[in-house]
């Protein structure tokens, strides 16, 4: 498994992907400035991190989504490349158009930064096949504009093709508005594109991979791409 | 040429910050205001004086970065 951490100017998240990467592929991964127009040769996981890239300017993700390495990033995924956005990198993959609908300000305003359970929705992917369908599993979240949109036929249609990948729910998996931190349709947290080698979701997984900061539930996601390829 | 962009929330889709300036408004005391929707507005200068070229470059700089269309319209205007 070799994989590329894309760096944005207001990536701030690099790092913690970085050091989830390495610990459970067993590789550092290449880390790639975002004005490069071609990722390193045999990559096989591109991770865009989290952050506020261009200080989140015009809308969150909308100008590093239009930068050269993401051409690079499109053609990698159009060839079946697994590509991860985490938090801002979920933000530029809806801008690329590489997922579906597009990610707003949390509907109370509020910069939320804290523990949030989510239930896996799909767990047949590369991605989350470390985890069961059900599972509750408990991530960190840190974003001002979490909420995701689309139109109700784009909604309807991925959830019929099991495109969601995780949604906001309580500890004992419950999913409700009470368990809905940011105002995103239909708990929705996560999701791939049609071909499941995309995922976007706002959680960190990244974050959760040391007992030492409240939890490993991310590790299972790591462990799994490094088996991917 | 000089031309000018408004890219606006479509209808139905939550705007926290308009809402947040409304309550700011009313906190003000100021009459009469019963709803404020944000948008964006962008002043562009055009190096061309061919109209209709300039609508299509504007036409194709709002779908692809100015307006996000899923939840944003935009309008062109040119002077």
């Amino acid at each position: 498994m070799k994989a590329a951490v894309i760096l944005f100017p207001g990536s701030n998240r690099e790092g913690d992907a970085a050091r989830a990467l390495s610990d459970l592929t067993g590789q550092a991964p290449a880390v790639v400035w975002h004005a490069e127009a071609d990722l390193p040769q045999g990559v096989d996981l591109v991770v865009l991190p989290g952050g506020f890239s261009y200080g989140d300017y015009l809308r969150c993700g909308a100008i590093a989504a239009r930068s050269p390495i993401m051409r690079a990033v499109a053609r990698h995924a159009e060839r079946g490349g697994l590509v991860l956005g985490i938090c801002n990198g979920f933000q530029i993959l809806c801008e690329a158009g590489l997922l579906p609908g597009v990610l707003m300000r949390n509907a109370k305003r509020r910069f939320l930064c804290k523990m949030q359970h989510l239930r896996v929705e799909n767990a047949a992917t590369p991605f989350t096949r470390g985890y069961a369908e059900g599972q509750v599993v408990k991530f960190a979240i840190a974003h001002g504009e979490g909420n995701f949109e689309a139109d109700p036929a784009t909604l309807d249609a991925i959830e019929d093709a099991g495109q969601v990948a995780f949604r906001y729910s309580d500890a004992a998996g419950r999913v409700d508005a009470a368990a809905n931190p940011n105002g995103s349709e239909r708990n929705i947290a996560g999701v791939f594109n049609s071909r499941f080698n995309v995922l976007g979701l706002m959680p960190h997984p990244e974050n959760l991979i040391d007992p030492l900061v409240g939890g490993t539930d991310g590790r299972a996601l790591f462990a799994a791409l490094a088996l991917a390829a | 040429m000089k031309a000018r962009v408004v890219v606006t929330l479509k209808s139905g889709v939550l705007d926290p910050q308009g809402k947040a300036i409304e309550g700011a408004l009313r906190s003000l005391a100021i009459d009469g205001v019963t709803s404020v929707r944000q948008g964006k507005v962008f002043d562009i200068e055009l190096a061309d004086e061919d109209r209709d070229g300039a609508r299509r470059a504007l036409g194709e700089a709002c779908e692809r970065l100015l307006a996000n269309t899923i939840v944003e319209n935009y309008a062109i205007e040119i002077a």
